[in-house]
């Protein structure tokens, strides 16, 4: 293998002008593959993080009361339902203390967590907002939503009489730590809580209405006593959530939902933003296995005299053959390692210089695949030139001029 | 074949280098224009014959020479290279073959210009060795003595002359020490002055080599020069003059 490495490297070098030329086309086409790829896999795991930072990986809620109607007479006929859809009123899980139980056994489940939800009023003074009771056992809860990281005043305590509420509810009631409200569920029971901490978790919705509560204090006030409406659940592989969310659905005849199902849409875009990486590291990739391909397949025409000279001396076929694998090889080689060091340049860049909308997390795994890939495309772009040279007649081949 | 058995035949001592019997070569075969180039080619080359190839343009020579140097197959015929029969052997075998046992000279020397001149005489030595060890090396470095060329070993072919190119084809060609030198033309595209010495060296490493030497050419102070003389037309072996001088 020497021998072919030898003249592989001279005839690179050679052609000096044309190696470098295609070797800027293919560090820019690697370094391409590796700022996208970084930038995408780095958007996706920021998007995923400030999505999931906030909810469950899976919620588990109990069915939605059905009305059952009566089987028909015979199979044969036909049967017309007229029904008024029944209103879903505020109920707890059955037995959600032994289901909390089954649900910690089961593989792939980080965290468990039992909540009672359910609508108030949050008034101060003359001032009236619709808001969310999340009623929560506050060290369980907070391995689902770490609420304590978010604080942006007060404490994350929400011990019997204390409230934690969001942001933007603290500003439209004016409250502030310390502050006294009342919080009035239906049926006239309400409560009387002080702020204890306020949060900002940055999605409008949770910052606006979520009013967090001692498990039981919520519980009493919703009339709900001793019960949970939902529990969360996160999960060691996000990526599995729906799977584990079926496997729950199935096994406790509840009604489980992913963040995949819940946030469709979002899954949606990162899909698309998947799909459209992919077809510009494919085509971007295409492009440089073609020039590499019209590389040699120049340089076997410039080169074919020698390469009759080579044969006439002894040189076999396979040897021919591999001298332009090689020159294939090292071009994708030297080409994709100069590339990935273009495209970590411009992650830098990017994170340095950027907009600063969030940063990319490096990922050093990208080098050591683009740096394959780009080789092994480079040997399979040098198999046709490769072949044909080998397979040159070398009485027609040292006549070349 | 195996290269044991390549490296078995080159020691054969065996006098007669190359043997044709019946050689007959034709292009386009089975065509409306299909041409018989060599009619039936029998002759002898034995170690240490220094024989010339002569004939006019289209006799046919260049045709013979590629299939002496195995870089071509005969239609019908045997070519015996050191009394092993050729015809049904795999290109690999004829690639090894020639790598053991023939050196080339062409007309426009065709080193290679991206190697040096002392890796240029060392690559037949490396296309089957790999990298040339000391003595490799030593080995190459004394052809170019020979050849009067030692102080350009790191020199490109480029920067060297037509006449200083051919030396090192010749050095190249001798390098495996083979049995078989042919060369086709080549003080042709010298002067006069640089055309003889270049024969003289090629006369010179036929007897300090003990190879046969078969030498394609138009030059009659050549031919005559020679301890044979074949002559080629119409693709059949018109006459074998032996120089009794020379022999």
């Amino acid at each position: 293998m020497w021998i072919e490495l030898n003249i592989a490297l001279k005839f690179l070098r050679q052609g000096l002008t044309q190696t470098i030329l295609i070797l800027i086309g293919i560090s820019v086409g690697v370094s391409v593959i590796v700022f996208i790829n970084t930038l995408i896999t780095g958007l996706q795991a920021n998007l995923i993080d400030r999505t999931l930072g906030t909810q469950a990986h899976i919620r588990v809620e109990p069915r939605p009361d059905l009305n059952i109607a009566a089987r028909p007479v015979t199979p044969e006929a036909v049967q017309i339902i007229v029904e008024d859809l029944r209103a879903q009123k505020l109920r707890s899980i059955n037995n959600w203390q032994q289901v909390l139980v089954a649900l910690e056994g089961m593989p792939g489940i980080t965290a468990v967590s039992p909540i009672v939800s359910g609508p108030a009023f949050a008034r101060r003074g003359d001032a009236t907002k619709a808001v969310s009771i999340v009623g929560i056992i506050p060290e369980r809860y907070e391995k689902i939503v770490k609420v304590s990281d978010n604080m942006i005043a007060g404490r994350f305590d929400v011990s019997p009489g204390n409230a934690v509420i969001g942001s933007m509810l603290a500003q439209d009631l004016g409250l502030k730590t310390g502050n006294r409200m009342r919080l009035e569920a239906s049926d006239n029971r309400s409560a009387v809580v002080t702020v204890s901490g306020i949060f900002d978790l940055g999605v409008r919705e949770l910052d606006s209405r979520f009013v967090y509560l001692d498990l039981k204090q919520a519980q009493a006030l919703l009339d709900l006593y001793g019960a949970a409406t939902v529990i969360e659940l996160t999960v060691q592989d996000i990526f599995s959530a729906s799977e584990i969310s079926e496997m729950i659905a199935s096994t406790t005849g509840l009604k489980s939902e992913s963040w995949m199902q819940i946030n469709s849409q979002l899954l949606n875009a990162l899909q698309s933003q998947d799909m459209s990486s992919s077809m510009i590291s494919f085509f971007v990739a295409v492009s440089v296995a073609f020039g590499i391909a019209s590389v040699l397949a120049i340089s076997v025409t410039q080169r074919t005299r020698e390469i009759g000279i080579l044969r006439a001396m002894g040189t076999r076929k396979a040897q021919i053959l591999r001298v332009f694998l090689i020159q294939g090889a090292l071009l994708g080689l030297i080409g994709s390692f100069v590339g990935s060091m273009v495209g970590w340049s411009l992650v830098w860049v990017f994170n340095e210089f950027g907009p600063k909308l969030f940063e990319i997390a490096p990922s050093f795994d990208i080098v050591p695949a683009s740096v394959s890939l780009a080789t092994l495309t480079g040997i399979l772009a040098a198999i046709a030139p490769a072949w044909k040279a080998s397979k040159l007649d070398p009485v027609t081949a040292i006549r070349y001029v | 074949m195996s290269e044991h058995n390549h490296i078995a035949t080159k020691d054969m001592q065996n006098d007669c280098v190359l043997q044709l019997r019946n050689i007959k070569k034709s292009y386009n075969i089975g065509q409306p224009t299909e041409v018989e180039v060599l009619h039936g080619i029998d002759f002898l080359l034995d170690r240490g014959e220094f024989a010339a190839l002569v004939g006019p343009s289209g006799s046919g020579k260049s045709t013979l020479l590629n299939i002496l140097g195995l870089l071509d197959q005969p239609t019908s015929g045997e070519l015996f290279l050191l009394g092993l029969p050729t015809s049904s052997l795999s290109d690999e075998c004829l690639t090894a073959l020639r790598r053991h046992n023939i050196g080339f000279v062409f007309q426009f020397h065709h080193l290679i210009e991206a190697f040096s001149v002392l890796d240029n005489v060392l690559m037949p030595m490396m296309i089957t060795h790999g990298k040339p060890d000391a003595e490799t090396r030593d080995w190459g470095m004394h052809l170019l003595e020979l050849v009067g060329l030692k102080n350009t070993f790191r020199k490109k072919p480029s920067e060297l002359s037509g006449g200083q190119q051919q030396r090192v084809s010749i050095a190249r060609a001798l390098v495996t020490r083979p049995a078989l030198l042919l060369a086709d033309e080549p003080t042709g595209n010298l002067d006069t002055h640089t055309a003889s010495s270049v024969f003289e060296m090629l006369r010179r490493f036929h007897q300090e080599f003990s190879c046969a030497v078969l030498i394609v050419t138009h030059d009659p102070r050549i031919s005559q020069a020679c301890s044979r003389t074949l002559t080629l037309v119409d693709g059949s072996i018109i006459s074998d003059e032996r120089h009794p001088r020379e022999t």
